[in-house]
Protein backbone atom coordinates (compact mmCIF):
# COMPACT_ATOMS: atom_id res chain seq x y z
CA UNK A 1 0.00 0.00 0.00
CA UNK A 2 1.05 3.46 -0.50
CA UNK A 3 -0.15 6.92 -0.50
CA UNK A 4 -1.87 6.60 -3.68
CA UNK A 5 -3.31 3.76 -2.94
CA UNK A 6 -4.73 5.19 0.19
CA UNK A 7 -6.30 8.10 -1.15
CA UNK A 8 -7.67 6.22 -4.09
CA UNK A 9 -9.69 4.44 -1.41
CA UNK A 10 -11.08 7.39 0.39
CA UNK A 11 -11.77 8.93 -2.92
CA UNK A 12 -13.74 5.25 -3.94
CA UNK A 13 -15.61 5.21 -0.73
CA UNK A 14 -16.83 9.20 -0.63
CA UNK A 15 -17.56 8.16 -4.52
CA UNK A 16 -19.19 4.83 -4.08
CA UNK A 17 -21.70 6.00 -1.02
CA UNK A 18 -22.53 9.32 -2.67
CA UNK A 19 -23.47 6.53 -5.83
CA UNK A 20 -25.90 4.92 -3.89
CA UNK A 21 -27.28 8.39 -2.80
CA UNK A 22 -27.61 8.68 -6.35
CA UNK A 23 -30.13 5.99 -6.94
CA UNK A 24 -32.27 5.80 -3.66
CA UNK A 25 -32.28 9.66 -2.87
CA UNK A 26 -36.17 11.07 -2.32
CA UNK A 27 -35.27 14.32 -3.77
CA UNK A 28 -34.29 14.90 -7.63
CA UNK A 29 -32.11 17.48 -6.61
CA UNK A 30 -30.20 16.25 -4.11
CA UNK A 31 -29.80 13.49 -6.41
CA UNK A 32 -27.85 15.80 -9.05
CA UNK A 33 -25.60 16.99 -6.03
CA UNK A 34 -24.63 13.86 -4.94
CA UNK A 35 -24.06 12.81 -8.63
CA UNK A 36 -21.67 15.87 -8.77
CA UNK A 37 -20.10 14.03 -5.71
CA UNK A 38 -19.66 10.64 -7.77
CA UNK A 39 -18.39 12.32 -10.54
CA UNK A 40 -15.64 14.50 -9.17
CA UNK A 41 -14.85 11.44 -7.19
CA UNK A 42 -13.80 9.73 -10.73
CA UNK A 43 -12.07 12.66 -11.93
CA UNK A 44 -10.15 12.46 -8.79
CA UNK A 45 -9.30 8.60 -9.64
CA UNK A 46 -8.12 9.56 -13.00
CA UNK A 47 -5.45 12.38 -11.64
CA UNK A 48 -4.74 9.43 -8.88
CA UNK A 49 -4.02 6.74 -12.05
CA UNK A 50 -1.94 9.39 -14.05
CA UNK A 51 -4.28 10.52 -16.19
CA UNK A 52 -4.05 14.10 -15.96
CA UNK A 53 -5.89 15.43 -19.00
CA UNK A 54 -8.88 12.78 -18.83
CA UNK A 55 -9.37 13.89 -15.37
CA UNK A 56 -9.47 17.35 -15.60
CA UNK A 57 -11.89 16.85 -18.61
CA UNK A 58 -13.94 14.90 -16.55
CA UNK A 59 -14.50 17.28 -14.08
CA UNK A 60 -15.12 20.06 -16.52
CA UNK A 61 -17.41 18.37 -19.09
CA UNK A 62 -19.24 16.50 -16.31
CA UNK A 63 -19.23 18.86 -13.12
CA UNK A 64 -19.35 21.37 -15.07
CA UNK A 65 -21.72 20.84 -18.24
CA UNK A 66 -23.57 17.50 -17.71
CA UNK A 67 -24.64 17.98 -13.89
CA UNK A 68 -26.12 21.38 -15.25
CA UNK A 69 -28.07 20.30 -18.00
CA UNK A 70 -29.68 17.75 -15.43
CA UNK A 71 -30.49 20.93 -13.33
CA UNK A 72 -32.29 22.59 -16.38
CA UNK A 73 -33.88 19.45 -17.18
CA UNK A 74 -35.10 18.85 -13.55
CA UNK A 75 -35.78 23.11 -13.32
CA UNK A 76 -37.97 22.83 -16.12
CA UNK A 77 -39.99 19.23 -15.57
CA UNK A 78 -41.81 19.21 -12.56
CA UNK A 79 -40.71 15.94 -10.15
CA UNK A 80 -42.66 14.55 -7.57
CA UNK A 81 -40.66 14.44 -4.05
CA UNK A 82 -40.25 10.72 -1.98
CA UNK A 83 -39.62 7.23 -3.56
CA UNK A 84 -42.69 5.86 -4.14
CA UNK A 85 -43.02 8.52 -6.68
CA UNK A 86 -39.92 8.72 -8.45
CA UNK A 87 -39.40 4.63 -7.80
CA UNK A 88 -41.21 1.72 -8.93
CA UNK A 89 -42.90 0.06 -6.45
CA UNK A 90 -41.49 -3.62 -7.32
CA UNK A 91 -37.87 -1.97 -6.87
CA UNK A 92 -36.53 -5.60 -4.94
CA UNK A 93 -36.13 -6.58 -8.10
CA UNK A 94 -33.57 -4.36 -9.18
CA UNK A 95 -31.97 -4.62 -6.20
CA UNK A 96 -31.55 -7.99 -6.59
CA UNK A 97 -30.11 -7.39 -10.07
CA UNK A 98 -27.78 -4.98 -8.55
CA UNK A 99 -26.25 -6.86 -5.92
CA UNK A 100 -26.12 -9.92 -8.61
CA UNK A 101 -23.81 -7.98 -10.76
CA UNK A 102 -21.94 -6.32 -7.98
CA UNK A 103 -21.20 -10.14 -6.36
CA UNK A 104 -20.61 -11.65 -9.88
CA UNK A 105 -18.09 -8.65 -11.19
CA UNK A 106 -16.47 -8.09 -7.52
CA UNK A 107 -15.47 -12.38 -7.48
CA UNK A 108 -14.49 -12.61 -11.03
CA UNK A 109 -12.04 -9.26 -10.78
CA UNK A 110 -10.71 -10.92 -7.31
CA UNK A 111 -10.17 -14.37 -8.96
CA UNK A 112 -8.40 -12.89 -12.14
CA UNK A 113 -6.50 -10.70 -10.13
CA UNK A 114 -5.88 -10.97 -6.40
CA UNK A 115 -5.33 -8.26 -4.45
CA UNK A 116 -1.72 -9.53 -2.47
CA UNK A 117 -0.51 -10.40 -5.34
CA UNK A 118 -0.88 -8.29 -8.25
CA UNK A 119 1.74 -5.49 -8.72
CA UNK A 120 1.32 -1.89 -8.78
CA UNK A 121 1.42 -0.52 -12.45
CA UNK A 122 3.64 2.70 -13.36
CA UNK A 123 2.12 5.79 -13.32
CA UNK A 124 0.68 6.32 -16.86
CA UNK A 125 3.39 7.88 -18.71
CA UNK A 126 3.59 10.35 -21.69
CA UNK A 127 0.87 12.81 -20.10
CA UNK A 128 -1.08 15.31 -21.95
CA UNK A 129 1.51 15.43 -25.11
CA UNK A 130 1.07 11.29 -26.04
CA UNK A 131 -2.23 11.36 -25.63
CA UNK A 132 -2.59 14.91 -28.10
CA UNK A 133 -0.29 12.78 -30.61
CA UNK A 134 -2.51 9.63 -30.64
CA UNK A 135 -5.61 11.72 -30.76
CA UNK A 136 -4.62 13.39 -33.69
CA UNK A 137 -2.96 10.90 -35.96
CA UNK A 138 -4.22 7.12 -34.91
CA UNK A 139 -7.75 8.26 -34.08
CA UNK A 140 -8.23 11.59 -36.27
CA UNK A 141 -10.70 9.78 -38.30
CA UNK A 142 -12.87 8.60 -34.76
CA UNK A 143 -12.33 12.35 -33.46
CA UNK A 144 -13.69 13.71 -36.28
CA UNK A 145 -16.77 11.16 -36.20
CA UNK A 146 -17.27 12.28 -32.21
CA UNK A 147 -17.56 15.68 -33.80
CA UNK A 148 -19.75 15.55 -35.77
CA UNK A 149 -22.35 13.05 -33.91
CA UNK A 150 -21.94 16.55 -31.10
CA UNK A 151 -23.13 18.54 -34.29
CA UNK A 152 -26.03 16.04 -34.43
CA UNK A 153 -26.85 15.80 -31.13
CA UNK A 154 -27.16 19.78 -30.92
CA UNK A 155 -28.96 20.18 -34.08
CA UNK A 156 -31.36 17.14 -32.85
CA UNK A 157 -31.87 18.28 -29.14
CA UNK A 158 -32.66 21.96 -30.48
CA UNK A 159 -35.16 20.73 -33.52
CA UNK A 160 -37.07 18.44 -30.46
CA UNK A 161 -37.08 20.87 -27.76
CA UNK A 162 -38.04 23.69 -30.01
CA UNK A 163 -41.92 24.42 -29.69
CA UNK A 164 -43.43 24.19 -32.75
CA UNK A 165 -44.82 27.81 -34.00
CA UNK A 166 -48.28 27.05 -36.10
CA UNK A 167 -46.43 24.34 -38.62
CA UNK B 1 0.62 3.35 -8.33
CA UNK B 2 -2.84 2.04 -7.72
CA UNK B 3 -3.52 -1.67 -8.21
CA UNK B 4 -5.42 -2.84 -10.93
CA UNK B 5 -8.44 -4.80 -8.97
CA UNK B 6 -8.66 -1.69 -6.55
CA UNK B 7 -10.31 0.35 -9.47
CA UNK B 8 -12.26 -2.66 -11.42
CA UNK B 9 -13.75 -3.33 -7.63
CA UNK B 10 -14.81 1.02 -7.83
CA UNK B 11 -15.86 0.31 -11.06
CA UNK B 12 -18.13 -2.52 -10.66
CA UNK B 13 -19.34 -1.41 -7.90
CA UNK B 14 -20.30 1.84 -10.12
CA UNK B 15 -22.17 -0.50 -12.31
CA UNK B 16 -23.90 -2.22 -10.32
CA UNK B 17 -25.31 0.90 -8.64
CA UNK B 18 -26.05 2.16 -11.95
CA UNK B 19 -27.86 -1.29 -12.94
CA UNK B 20 -30.31 -0.52 -9.68
CA UNK B 21 -30.64 3.04 -10.75
CA UNK B 22 -31.74 2.24 -14.20
CA UNK B 23 -34.19 -0.56 -12.94
CA UNK B 24 -35.82 1.00 -9.96
CA UNK B 25 -36.27 4.46 -11.20
CA UNK B 26 -39.24 5.55 -12.88
CA UNK B 27 -38.25 9.47 -13.46
CA UNK B 28 -36.74 10.04 -16.72
CA UNK B 29 -33.87 12.27 -15.68
CA UNK B 30 -33.01 9.80 -12.59
CA UNK B 31 -32.89 6.87 -15.37
CA UNK B 32 -30.48 9.67 -17.15
CA UNK B 33 -28.54 10.17 -14.00
CA UNK B 34 -27.87 6.43 -13.38
CA UNK B 35 -26.88 5.98 -16.86
CA UNK B 36 -24.49 8.01 -16.37
CA UNK B 37 -23.21 6.04 -13.63
CA UNK B 38 -22.68 3.38 -15.93
CA UNK B 39 -20.76 5.52 -18.39
CA UNK B 40 -18.51 6.52 -15.99
CA UNK B 41 -18.04 2.62 -14.61
CA UNK B 42 -17.10 1.89 -18.16
CA UNK B 43 -14.44 5.04 -18.49
CA UNK B 44 -12.99 3.78 -14.55
CA UNK B 45 -12.00 0.58 -16.27
CA UNK B 46 -10.24 2.07 -19.82
CA UNK B 47 -8.62 3.93 -17.40
CA UNK B 48 -7.35 1.45 -15.48
CA UNK B 49 -6.48 -0.70 -18.47
CA UNK B 50 -4.87 2.18 -19.77
CA UNK B 51 -2.46 2.33 -16.48
CA UNK B 52 -1.81 -1.36 -16.47
CA UNK B 53 -1.07 -1.94 -20.15
CA UNK B 54 0.89 1.59 -20.63
CA UNK B 55 -1.04 1.98 -23.61
CA UNK B 56 -3.02 5.79 -24.43
CA UNK B 57 -5.34 3.95 -26.20
CA UNK B 58 -7.63 3.79 -23.25
CA UNK B 59 -7.38 7.47 -22.53
CA UNK B 60 -8.47 8.07 -25.89
CA UNK B 61 -11.08 6.29 -25.76
CA UNK B 62 -12.50 7.60 -22.20
CA UNK B 63 -12.25 10.73 -24.06
CA UNK B 64 -14.81 9.13 -26.84
CA UNK B 65 -16.93 7.96 -24.27
CA UNK B 66 -17.12 11.19 -22.45
CA UNK B 67 -18.35 13.11 -25.74
CA UNK B 68 -21.03 10.71 -26.19
CA UNK B 69 -22.21 11.16 -23.06
CA UNK B 70 -22.29 14.53 -23.41
CA UNK B 71 -24.10 14.10 -26.66
CA UNK B 72 -26.82 11.48 -25.38
CA UNK B 73 -27.50 13.76 -21.94
CA UNK B 74 -28.64 16.41 -24.29
CA UNK B 75 -30.82 14.24 -26.48
CA UNK B 76 -32.01 12.63 -23.86
CA UNK B 77 -33.18 15.56 -21.91
CA UNK B 78 -34.78 17.25 -25.10
CA UNK B 79 -36.80 14.56 -25.23
CA UNK B 80 -38.03 14.13 -21.78
CA UNK B 81 -38.64 18.49 -21.66
CA UNK B 82 -40.71 17.21 -25.24
CA UNK B 83 -42.56 14.24 -23.19
CA UNK B 84 -43.23 16.45 -20.10
CA UNK B 85 -44.84 19.06 -22.81
CA UNK B 86 -46.94 16.35 -24.17
CA UNK B 87 -47.59 14.03 -21.60
CA UNK B 88 -47.77 16.40 -18.20
CA UNK B 89 -45.57 13.58 -16.60
CA UNK B 90 -41.85 12.25 -16.86
CA UNK B 91 -42.41 8.58 -15.33
CA UNK B 92 -41.49 6.47 -18.05
CA UNK B 93 -43.64 3.25 -17.17
CA UNK B 94 -46.63 5.93 -18.00
CA UNK B 95 -45.11 6.34 -21.61
CA UNK B 96 -46.66 3.18 -23.51
CA UNK B 97 -47.99 4.04 -26.32
CA UNK B 98 -46.20 1.44 -29.05
CA UNK B 99 -46.32 -1.52 -26.17
CA UNK B 100 -47.85 -4.20 -27.64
Amino acid sequence: MNVHEYAFIVVATIGSIAALAVVTARNVVHAALYLVVTLASVGVTFLLVGAEFVGWVQILIYVGAIVILFLFGLMLTKAPIGRDALDYQNRAVGAIVGIVFALGLGSLILRAWPIGSTPAPPTIGGGSAALGSALFSTYVLPFEAVSFLLLAALIGAIVLARRDEGT
Amino acid sequence: MIRLPLLLLFSAFLFSTGIYGVLARRNAVMVLMAIELLLNAVNVNLIAFAGELQDVTGQVFALFVIAVAAAEVGIGLAIVILLFRNRASINVDEVDLLKW
